[in-house]
């Protein structure tokens, strides 16, 4: 990427925050408004984890969760494993400045086995007067046949400059399963570069879902390594961009084993000038014979100026193998509304059903109950442009500054 | 209830309907037929406000009301319901949904109160049974993989919770097996009073053994060139369409 070539620079304007903030409990700052989700909950301050004088904790069942840099002291053998399945995988600048300048970030163990009820929450919260740049660095492992649920949420309560790059390493061990949410939502000063990296083992399933209802400028890099035999990844994504917001996600899928499968579904809606990219980008080794590999991205513009750049793309060294790829840009069904409009439906809420209903796919890929609602819900007031920044969150300490982006559906 | 008076219609320029003349009055059930290419889809379309049909003449009068100056949305809820012959599907979109919405929307054009979710529920599981449909409708897609049979079930569905004024059925027939076709008629015949008006467009008169016209015309070369009482459709069953074209052709 020819642009990333100035961020050195860029990031001078910013501050990394050296220490962690006073404690005080993150219910102070922030409280998620899931309604009847039972998580344990992950928060992250400017960058560092916030817990009172205990960074790790450890379960009955042996899960191990807390400050990275604590762990690093105790657990520097899980570290250092996640950290090798990665040696060989492509690097982009970021990435490499992160590895050199984390701060701090969640480490999260889950023994062999153990299948974990209750999802895992990441909140990682800005609250800061400085333009602050933030390095954080996540290491998640996931044991033989272990299975959990992590959500990870992007939020912001002040508005200022802040730039954040964060990589997770997410190792699987054989068997392993791992449903990961993102949400994000973010005020139009931040830059949020998120890092994802999935190493799966034989007979893994790897779930993504990463839903974009606010950003200034977001990037999300997924780069899975299928290494083994029958190993399955389904990433899904949705954007709902507006103003001058941009979004761009970048997937690489390696298949460097026989038997895997793999699936991206990406929708977007762009509003006024934003502009949204979907680079997917599927490698199929010479030795992943019988590899499944599919990716999808469809999107609705709104106006002539909103933009999306797709290019889905294969890159294939083996002969028996199944893949497809596809791209559209377009509008709503003449059809579908003519046929609501039939039924006594305005032309406005005819096309607020469609546009739902187009977006709400990817959010039923939503295996938690009480996650899938509340996305649900807020894709739809997203889209009335009721869903502001603020309003996401009961942000006890948020300026009451006025945030709307409604995406007009009479553009369409 | 309706009359239209010398109905023109072209289509990209191309003349389908050439001077089309209707009357329905409340408590009628009015079949019309012909060959296909005839016209027929054209006039149910252009009723319900459907874009790309272009009036050059006449007009159509609803409820005393010109018909053609109202956007598609206000067509129904002044009671107008269309039962199409190729209901589009919509993915994503649940039938409950859909429904609410519409009846809603039309309720607030009336001046009414929006029914609650218990009463909107209550109101499906009533009318679901009309059409026979069993299993559990409100969080399907709307038509999503659908067979033929259940696609005109639903439609009748639709119109049995919209209870329209005049319900135009476009060769809801068509692609039906005879279970399918008994299912629709009795839905059909359920849902008349002496208020409300029905136009069966059919090219075959086998449903016209369930749902029993007090009118039948025969739409043909884009004019109604014969109107008669049921026995008008046992003929045209016995004897083709060609005695019509021929009777036409030589008035002309």
């Amino acid at each position: 990427m020819k642009s990333e070539i100035s961020y050195a620079q860029k990031l001078s304007q910013f501050q990394l925050q050296t220490e962690p903030d006073p404690y005080r409990p993150i219910e102070e700052l922030f409280k998620c408004q899931i309604w009847n989700l039972d998580a344990i909950t992950l928060p992250m301050l400017n960058g560092w984890y916030v817990h009172d004088r205990q960074p790790l904790t450890r379960l009955d069942n042996g899960v191990v969760y807390g400050s990275l840099r604590a762990a690093m002291q105790q657990y520097p053998d899980i570290i250092q494993k996640c950290h090798e399945a990665f040696l060989q995988t492509e690097k982009d600048e970021l990435t490499t400045l992160n590895e050199s300048q984390y701060t701090d970030g969640i480490f999260l163990y889950i023994p062999d086995e153990v299948k974990m009820k209750d999802p895992f929450q990441i909140i990682s919260i800005i609250n800061s007067q400085d333009d602050l740049l933030v390095q954080n660095r996540h290491v998640i492992y996931v044991g033989q046949g272990a299975e959990m649920s992590l959500i990870q949420c992007d939020d912001s309560v002040r508005f200022g400059h802040t730039f954040l790059n964060v990589v997770t390493e997410v190792f699987l061990s054989e068997r392993a399963q791992l449903h990961y949410y993102k949400t994000e939502n973010k005020e139009k000063e931040s830059q949020l570069f998120n890092h994802l990296y999935v190493h799966q083992q034989g007979y893994t399933h790897f779930h993504s879902n990463i839903v974009t209802f606010n950003a200034g400028y977001i990037r999300n890099n997924i780069i899975v390594n299928l290494s083994e035999p029958f190993a399955d990844a389904q990433l899904y994504g949705l954007y709902l961009v507006d103003k001058s917001q941009q979004c761009d996600n970048h997937i690489k899928v390696h298949h460097r084993a026989t038997d895997c499968t793999s699936k991206q579904l990406y929708k977007g809606i762009m509003d006024d000038e934003a502009m949204a990219g979907f680079h997917g980008h599927v490698v199929v080794h010479p030795d992943a014979q019988r590899t499944a590999a599919f990716q999808t991205n469809r999107n609705i513009l709104l106006t002539d100026k909103a933009r999306v750049n797709t290019t889905p793309f294969l890159e294939i060294y083996a002969d028996d193998v199944q893949c497809s790829h596809g791209a559209t840009v377009g509008q709503l069904d003449d059809e579908a509304l003519f046929y609501l409009r039939s039924r006594g439906i305005s032309e406005h809420n005819a096309r607020k059903l469609l546009m739902f209903a187009f977006a709400n796919e990817i959010v039923k890929f939503v295996e938690i109950e009480a996650l899938q609602d509340r996305l649900g819900d807020m894709v739809q007031r997203r889209l009335n442009g009721e869903l502001t920044i603020c309003d996401q969150c009961m942000l006890s300490d948020a300026d009451n500054r006025d945030f709307v982006f409604p995406i007009d559906p009479s553009k369409i | 209830m309706l009359k239209i008076e010398n109905l023109h219609v072209s289509i990209k320029g191309r003349e389908i309907l050439k001077g089309v003349d209707l009357q329905i009055n409340a408590g009628e059930v009015h079949a019309i037929m012909g060959p296909n290419g005839t016209g027929k889809s054209t006039l149910a379309s252009v009723i319900a406000g459907k874009e790309g049909y272009e009036v050059t003449e006449g007009r159509i009068v609803y409820k005393g009301k010109d018909l053609l100056g109202m956007s598609i949305e206000d067509r129904a809820r002044e009671g107008i319901f269309i039962g199409f012959q190729y209901p589009v599907e919509i993915p994503g979109v649940s039938i409950a949904n859909f429904m609410r919405t519409a009846l809603n929307e039309i309720r607030e054009y009336r001046g009414l109160d929006p029914l609650n979710g218990a009463q909107f529920l209550r109101l499906m599981n009533e009318k679901q049974k009309v059409v026979e449909l069993t299993d559990k409708l409100s969080n399907r897609s709307v038509n999503e993989g659908f067979s033929g049979g259940e696609k005109k079930r639903n439609e009748i569905f639709q119109m049995a919770m919209l209870e329209p004024t005049l319900s135009i059925l476009d060769e809801t027939d068509s692609g039906l097996d005879i279970d399918a076709l008994r299912i629709v008629a009795n839905g059909v015949n359920h849902l008349k009073t002496p208020d409300n008006a029905t136009i069966v467009i059919t090219h075959y008169q086998r449903l016209l053994d369930y749902i029993v016209p007090d009118v039948v015309h025969v739409l043909f070369d884009g004019k109604i060139v014969k109107t008669g009482t049921k026995e008008l459709a046992l003929e045209l069953e016995k004897r083709g369409y060609d005695w019509i074209k021929d009777e036409y052709e030589s008035a002309k």
